[in-house]
């Protein structure tokens, strides 16, 4: 019989290599030069300490902070809609959050309470959308429905934000909105990074506590109300935890693509598909994959990649590698 | 029989919207306890229907179900969930769950929102896994499962729940012969041990070996509700599939068989008793 933990080698691994990235993160980077500073640099150079203290530290935590949400996000939404193929960017959640931040800088106030009022609104309105939609629609499985939909909402959101660049200021509103289009964490700093904490920590505590009930809800509507859920109104709950998660974090580092969807397929995979094992592991690893991308992306070259387009492009390629290989998961659509 | 019924339903009405033709019309019957109740009808009768009101999904639009003598929505969520299981028909699992994680959420009616499955529940998981020999089942991804298998491991699900009343939505409707009637042996002993199973099913040779009761249900209407004696003559039957059928004991065994050849039939039929 399976010993009550057991996973626990792998999570003490994935927690120290955590803990260990975030540590090494806080002296990589480009000052003095790459690849970073030396421990020895920072008793002497009080320049060094502010960087790290005032810039580096609410970075890097910030950048944990939305991998793991968007993966705990992801993995959330998943289950919650039995589809494996969705995540917040899927479904209309990123893009309507980033039409929501782009609007309220143009039209209302860029302090971040109203960006994150905004992009959360948009952000559910986004979801409720696809989700009308693909209930609506006459054509294929559930699973398909979904993310057809998804793309449609997204494709309405995309154009909206399209809309709102050509309408923004070129000097002074529209590089903060293209700054939603790339994902990226260069703004980050201690103000901005307490205020998406309330909600954040308060969505992945919740949604922790709430991982057996998950496997419960990823059963079929019948099933899961025969075994004591009721179904419509906790999957609404868990959604809403999500979406504002996902909006606030969104509404701080931009759009950061497949962390949601790629992750959460890692995580299955490496531990198990139930969600006691699956949610932990995907939020430890969703914050050391954004936080390592993020590290590339202020090290790599003299400028600063943006955040999203790493993301992307390393989460899209494994997602691709997992799929080819993935044994019983996703045969049937 | 001397116990009081399980549930007892008086002129229930539901159809799936108010303004639409209602699948079930103007129901009233009895489900004895501790005792296997079939819901026999043809494809499209409300069988699923029926079984989902009876488990309080659907609510129905006129008329009550009343379980062991207190209307359903005295149980309140949880509480009713620990009174009656559901054996749905083949579920599918889109993430790769293991038999006994499958199994363990069987015990959710008893957990609280926000709280874990112990050791006991494991037990209890363990248990079930033997007494339906399965337990080399227990660390298979439940989607790799047979049809047979599911099916047990679905009932050993309901085992898992511990509730006295347990519902299954045709449950041999797609096994091969010994499964078939492994699943209903299974079911008998479930009600000889005291639970009330009440299964449906569009196959009156499933329902003849085991049901101590019968509904024959056609296009939401009650035809006869009985014991099988009663229930299960050919001109019941007829009247049900809407069908001429002939109705022959062999044994113990009730056989049931169209009057006339059918056109693709072209082997004569078995000599009778």
């Amino acid at each position: 019989m399976a010993s009550q933990h057991p996973h626990r080698t792998k999570f003490i691994l994935l927690g120290l290599g955590a803990l260990g990235l975030l540590t090494l993160s806080a002296f990589v980077g480009r000052y003095p030069a790459a690849p970073g500073l030396s421990p020895a640099l920072l008793r002497t150079d009080p320049l060094a300490q502010r960087l790290v203290l005032d810039l580096r530290l609410p970075r890097l935590l910030a950048a944990f902070l939305t991998g793991a949400v968007l993966a705990v996000s992801g993995l959330t939404m998943q289950m919650v809609f039995r589809n494996p193929l969705v995540e917040p960017g899927f479904l209309g959640v990123s893009q309507g959050a980033a039409f929501g931040a782009a609007l309220a800088i143009l039209y209302f106030s860029t302090s971040p309470w109203a960006i994150q009022a905004s992009a959360a609104a948009f952000a559910m309105l986004g979801l409720a959308l696809t989700y009308v939609l693909a209930r609506k629609l006459r054509y294929g499985g559930w699973i398909l429905r979904m993310v057809l939909a998804g793309i449609a909402v997204s494709a309405l959101f995309s154009a909206g934000v399209g809309l709102l660049k050509y309408l923004a200021d070129p000097l002074t509103q529209l590089p903060e909105i293209v700054f939603w289009l790339l994902g990226g964490l260069w703004a980050t700093r201690w103000d901005n990074f307490l205020v998406i904490l309330p909600p954040t920590l308060t969505a992945l505590v919740l949604l922790f506590l709430a991982r057996w009930r998950l496997n419960l809800l990823s059963l079929s509507e019948e099933a899961a109300f025969s075994l004591g859920a009721a179904p419509g109104r906790e999957r609404l709950a868990l959604l809403t935890l999500s979406v504002v998660a996902t909006a606030a974090v969104v509404s701080l580092a931009g759009m950061v693509g497949w962390v949601g969807l790629m992750i959460p397929h890692l995580a299955r995979r490496l531990f198990s598909a139930d969600a006691r094992y699956a949610l932990p592991a995907s939020l430890l690893l969703g914050g050391t994959f954004t936080l390592l991308c993020d590290d590339i992306a202020r090290t790599l070259v003299n400028g600063e990649i943006p955040l999203g387009i790493l993301t992307s492009l390393l989460g899209a390629m494994a997602f691709v590698a997992l799929l080819a290989t993935t044994p019983t998961e996703n045969r049937s659509t | 029989m001397t116990t009081p019924p399980a549930f007892r339903v008086r002129d229930l009405t539901f159809g799936y919207r108010a303004e639409a033709q209602p699948v079930l019309a103007d129901l009233s019957f009895e489900i004895p306890s501790q005792a296997v109740t079939a819901i026999l009808g043809p494809n499209g009768a409300g069988k699923s229907t029926l079984l989902h009101l009876l488990l309080g999904w659907h609510r129905p639009q006129q008329g009550e179900i009343l379980l062991h003598g207190k209307p359903l929505s005295a149980y309140g969520r949880a509480g009713l969930s620990r009174e009656v299981g559901l054996v749905p028909q083949r579920e599918h699992v889109p993430f790769a769950f293991h038999v006994r994680e499958y199994l363990l959420l069987g015990r959710s009616p008893h957990l609280g929102m926000l709280s874990m499955p112990n050791q006991q529940d494991l037990a209890l998981v363990e248990a079930a896994l033997g007494r339906l020999g399965i337990a080399h089942l227990a660390n298979r991804e439940v989607a790799s499962l047979s049809g047979g298998e599911h099916q047990l491991v679905l009932i050993a699900r309901a085992l898992v729940q511990g509730a006295p009343v347990v519902l299954l939505d045709e449950p041999t409707a797609h096994l091969d012969l010994g499964n078939k009637y492994r699943i209903l042996d299974l079911l008998q002993s479930l009600a000889e041990e005291g639970r009330t199973v009440v299964f449906s099913t569009h196959d009156p040779q499933a329902a003849a070996p085991i049901a101590d009761h019968i509904l024959l249900l056609r296009s939401g209407q009650l035809l006869f509700t009985g014991d099988p004696t009663q229930a299960l003559t050919a001109e019941r039957l007829s009247a049900l599939y809407a069908t001429p059928l002939q109705v022959a004991q062999w044994g113990k065994h009730t056989v049931v068989l169209p009057v006339k050849p059918t056109p693709s039939d072209n082997t004569t039929a078995p000599q009778m008793e």
